[in-house]
C-alpha cells in the first residue's frame, strides 16, 4: 500500500518565542546531537540542529532583543542536495523532506558551503556523550561519527513510527500525531508542525492568507518548508 | 664588400663588428636552434645529468623526502582523530586544502599550454622547454589530486565517488561539480601523462642505445617500446603528437573551468559568478606559466643546462607571463567589478573583507604580484632576458596566485547572508605541514625524474636546428628556415 503524499511544514510563530532554549535541549536529547567542548564553541564548532539566534534591535536604551529559532529549512528546492558527489543527502519527493543519509556522507562538506542558512553540521571529531549522557541515547537514530555531516530531519524517526502506526491500524493519520522534539517540548507553543496537504491541519490553517508569514532568505528561491510568523511588539 | 651588394630595402647594422663571422657567432649565442653541435656532444650534454647525484643532490632529496613523509604521518594522524584538527570552522568548510587544489591544477595547465598550443602554432623556441613543462604538468596534478582526498572527512570512503558497480546499487550523482571536478581531472592527468610519453620517445631510444647494460638500459628499452627512429615511426609520432595536442587543449580548458564552477555552481555570494571559469583558465594560464620559468631556472642552473635554456626562452616565456598577467587582471576586474556596482548586501560585505578588512594585506599583495609587478618589468627586453629578474616576478605570481585561490576560498566563505553564522579562518598546523608536503612532494618527483630521464627534449632540439639555419648573402647573415614540411 502507497503511503499518501505528505508536505511536511513547520510554523514558528517568533510573537511566541521568548528564547528559552528549550527546544534545543529537547532536540539534543532527542537527535543523540554531540555536545561539543567550550574549546571547539570557541573556534565556531557548535553543534545545535535547532539553535536560537538572538540579534538586538534599536539603540540603547530603547533596545530589544528578538529571537530567531532556526534548523534545517527542509527546503523544496535545497541547495545542498545538487552538490553531494554520493547522494548522502536527498530529497524525499513524496513527504517534501531534506533527507540525510549519515552512512553514505563521504564528508566533502560542499552542503555546508552551499547551505545559506548555514544549518548543517559537520563532525569534526568523534562524538563524546559525557557520563550519563551516554545513557540516554535515543535508539531510532544513527549516531554519527567523524567526517559526517548532519542536520535537522524534522525528526524524521518520529514521523516514521507515526506514518507505520497508522499503516498498521489501516487509518488516516490524524493532525498532532507527528510531533517533533523541539515542537513538543516548547513551552509558549511557538512551533507548530503538521501536513499542508492537509486542509484541516492547524499549519494550513496558520498559513492560509497569514499577513505575518515568511521565508526566510526568500529571494534565493530556495522554497523552504519552515515559515516563520513575524513578531510584533512584543519583546522580552 | 661594395655596398651594391646590398639587396634592395634591406640596411645592415652599422656598428663595428658587422663583420658576417661576428654576426654569425653573435646571432649563435642568441638562438639555441641556430647553434647547432654534434650529435655525440648533444646526446652527451643531455644525458649527462642521468648519472650518480652530487651530494648537494642527496642533501635535497632528504630534506624533501623528510618534508614528504612528515605530510604523509599528518595525513594519517588527520584521518585518525577527524577534520578537527585543522582550522576549519562552520561557515570556513573548504580552506587550505582546497586552494590547494587548485592552485596545483592551476599550475598542471602549462605543461599542455606549453607544449600543445606552442607546438601547434610553431613557436620555434619552445623546442627545450616543452618536456620541464610536460613533466610539471603530470607531477602538478598528481599533489592537486591528492587534496580532494585529503580534505575529506571519511577518506577511507573516496572510492564511492567512483562510478562502478556496487552492492549499494548507487551511483554517483553528476549532478554534483565535485564528480565532473573529479572526471575532468582523470581525463587530463591519463592524458598528460600519454603526451609526455609520446613527445619522449625518440629520446627513451636514444638514451636506451646510450647506456648499453644496467637497469637503466632495460628501464629504456621497455619504456621506448621498440623505437628505432624509422620513417614509418616518426610519421606515425607526428600523426600522433599533432592529434593529441589539439585533443588535450579542449580537456585543459574544460577541465580549468569545471574547477572554477565547483566555485560558481554554489550559491555562496562571491562565488557565484558567471565569469568564473575563463577567469580561473586564465589565472591557471598565468600560475602555470610562471611555474614552469621557475623550474627552467633552477633546471638550467643546477643541470648546468645553460646551452639549451637561454636567454631567448626566458624572454618568450616573459612575454607570455606578461600576457596572461594582463587576461587575469581583465577577468578580476571583471569578477569584481559587477558586484561592487551591485553593491549587494552580502557581496558588499565580503569586498569590504578585501579592500579594508583583516584581508587586505593579502588582498594587495595578490594584486602587486599578479599585475603590477609583471606590468611594471616584462615589458622591457632587457630584463625579460635576465633569467634571475624573471624568474623572481614567476615566484611573485606564484604567490599572487596562491592568496588569489586563498581569497576566493577561506576569505570569502566566512561571509554569507545570515551575520550571525560569520566567521573567519586561520590554518593551524596540519593544513600548513601539508601543504609544504605538497610542495616538496613536486621537487621530489622532479629530483627523481631529472636523473632518471632526459629533461631537454633532444629530437625537438635537433629537430629545430636543422630545419633551420644562418645563411650569407654578400655582407648578410640571415636566419633561414627549410621548407621540409
Amino acid at each position: 500500500m502507497a503511503l499518501p503524499n505528505r508536505n511536511w511544514t513547520m510554523v514558528v510563530d517568533l510573537d511566541r518565542c521568548t528564547g528559552c532554549g528549550a527546544c534545543v535541549v529537547a532536540c539534543h536529547a532527542e537527535n543523540n546531537v554531540p555536545i561539543v567542548t567550550e574549546e571547539e564553541v570557541l573556534r565556531g564548532r557548535a553543534m545545535h540542529w535547532m539553535h536560537i539566534e538572538r540579534y538586538w534591535d534599536g539603540e540603547y536604551p530603547d533596545i530589544r532583543a528578538r529571537f530567531i529559532p532556526l534548523m534545517c529549512q527542509q527546503c523544496e528546492r535545497a541547495p545542498c542536495e545538487p552538490v553531494c558527489p554520493v547522494y548522502a543527502t536527498l530529497h524525499s519527493q513524496r513527504e517534501h523532506l531534506n533527507l540525510q543519509v549519515y552512512n553514505r556522507c563521504v564528508g566533502t562538506r560542499y552542503c555546508q558551503n552551499n547551505d545559506p542558512y548555514k544549518v548543517r553540521f559537520f563532525n569534526f571529531f568523534d562524538p563524546v556523550f559525557d557520563e550519563p549522557l551516554e545513557q540516554q541515547l535515543n535508539p531510532d537514530v544513527t549516531v554519527r561519527s567523524a567526517g559526517v555531516m548532519e542536520k535537522c530531519t524534522f525528526c524524521v524517526q518520529r514521523i516514521r513510527r507515526a506514518e507505520e502506526q497508522a499503516l498498521v491500524e489501516d487509518r488516516r493519520l490524524e493532525d498532532g500525531e507527528v510531533v517533533p522534539a523541539c515542537v513538543q517540548t516548547c513551552p509558549p507553543g511557538a512551533l507548530i508542525f503538521g501536513d499542508r496537504n492537509n486542509p484541516q491541519s492547524q499549519v494550513s490553517k496558520l498559513l492560509a492568507n497569514n499577513p505575518r508569514s515568511f521565508r526566510l532568505l526568500e529571494h534565493l528561491g530556495t522554497e523552504p518548508s519552515v515559515y516563520y510568523l513575524r513578531g510584533g511588539e512584543s519583546h522580552v | 664588400m661594395s655596398e651594391s651588394a646590398q639587396p634592395v630595402g634591406v640596411t645592415l647594422p652599422q656598428r663595428e663588428d658587422s663583420h658576417p663571422e661576428h654576426q654569425i657567432e653573435r646571432e649563435q649565442e642568441r638562438h639555441l636552434l641556430l647553434d647547432p653541435r654534434p650529435a655525440q656532444e648533444m646526446a652527451e650534454r643531455v644525458l649527462r645529468p642521468l648519472g650518480r647525484g652530487s651530494a648537494s643532490y642527496w642533501i635535497a632529496l632528504l630534506i624533501l623526502g623528510g618534508a614528504v613523509v612528515v605530510a604523509g604521518l599528518t595525513w594519517l594522524y588527520q584521518m585518525y582523530w577527524g577534520i578537527g584538527i585543522t582550522g576549519l570552522n562552520r561557515p570556513v568548510m573548504w580552506a587550505v586544502y582546497i586552494a590547494n587544489f587548485v592552485y596545483f591544477i592551476g599550475i598542471g595547465v602549462a605543461g599542455t599550454f606549453i607544449s600543445a598550443v606552442l607546438r601547434l602554432l610553431n613557436f620555434p623556441w619552445r623546442a627545450p622547454v616543452t618536456r620541464a613543462a610536460e613533466t610539471l604538468t603530470v607531477f602538478a596534478l598528481a599533489a592537486s589530486g591528492l587534496f580532494p582526498l585529503i580534505h575529506l572527512g571519511r577518506t577511507w570512503k573516496f572510492y564511492w565517488m567512483l562510478p562502478y558497480p556496487n552492492q549499494r546499487e548507487m551511483w554517483p550523482s553528476y549532478h554534483s561539480a565535485l564528480i565532473w571536478d573529479m572526471t575532468a581531472i582523470l581525463t587530463y592527468l591519463s592524458s598528460s601523462v600519454l603526451f609526455a610519453w609520446l613527445a619522449m620517445l625518440p629520446d627513451l631510444g636514444l638514451a636506451r642505445d646510450r647506456f648499453e647494460d644496467g637497469w637503466r638500459h632495460t628501464f629504456f628499452k621497455i619504456l621506448a617500446v621498440g623505437w628505432r627512429g624509422t620513417e614509418r615511426q616518426w610519421r606515425t609520432l607526428k600523426a600522433a603528437i599533432t592529434f593529441f595536442s589539439l585533443a588535450i587543449i579542449p580537456v585543459m580548458v574544460f577541465m580549468h573551468t569545471i574547477v572554477g564552477w565547483d566555485f560558481a555552481m554554489a550559491i555562496q555570494p562571491g562565488w557565484h559568478s558567471s565569469v568564473f571559469g575563463p577567469y580561473f583558465v586564465s589565472g591557471a594560464l598565468l600560475s602555470g606559466v610562471a611555474a614552469v620559468i621557475i623550474i627552467m631556472a633552477i633546471v638550467r642552473k643546477t643541470l648546468h643546462l645553460e646551452y639549451f635554456l637561454r636567454p631567448e626562452h626566458f624572454d618568450g616565456m616573459g612575454k607570455l607571463l606578461l600576457v596572461f598577467s594582463v587576461a587575469w587582471a581583465y577577468m578580476y576586474f571583471n569578477d569584481f567589478l559587477v558586484p561592487w556596482y551591485g553593491q549587494g548586501p552580502t557581496e558588499k560585505v565580503i569586498q569590504r573583507l578585501f579592500d579594508r578588512g583583516y584581508a587586505t594585506p593579502l588582498w594587495l599583495l595578490m594584486l602587486f604580484s599578479n599585475v603590477l609587478l609583471p606590468w611594471a618589468t616584462l615589458w622591457s627586453r632587457r630584463l625579460r632576458t635576465s633569467v634571475p629578474v624573471v624568474a623572481a616576478v614567476s615566484t611573485f605570481v606564484q604567490i599572487g596566485m596562491y592568496l588569489e585561490r586563498y581569497l576566493i576560498v577561506a576569505v570569502t566563505l566566512g561571509r554569507n547572508e545570515l551575520p550571525f553564522d560569520w566567521g573567519s579562518y586561520i590554518p593551524r598546523w596540519p593544513e600548513i605541514l601539508i601543504t609544504i608536503g605538497a610542495f616538496s612532494l613536486i621537487g621530489l618527483l622532479f629530483l627523481v625524474f631529472v636523473k632518471v630521464f632526459p629533461i631537454i627534449p633532444l629530437w625537438e632540439v635537433q629537430e629545430g636546428q636543422m630545419l633551420r639555419a644562418l645563411r650569407r648573402i654578400g655582407a648578410m647573415v640571415i636566419s633561414t628556415r627549410a621548407e621540409l614540411e
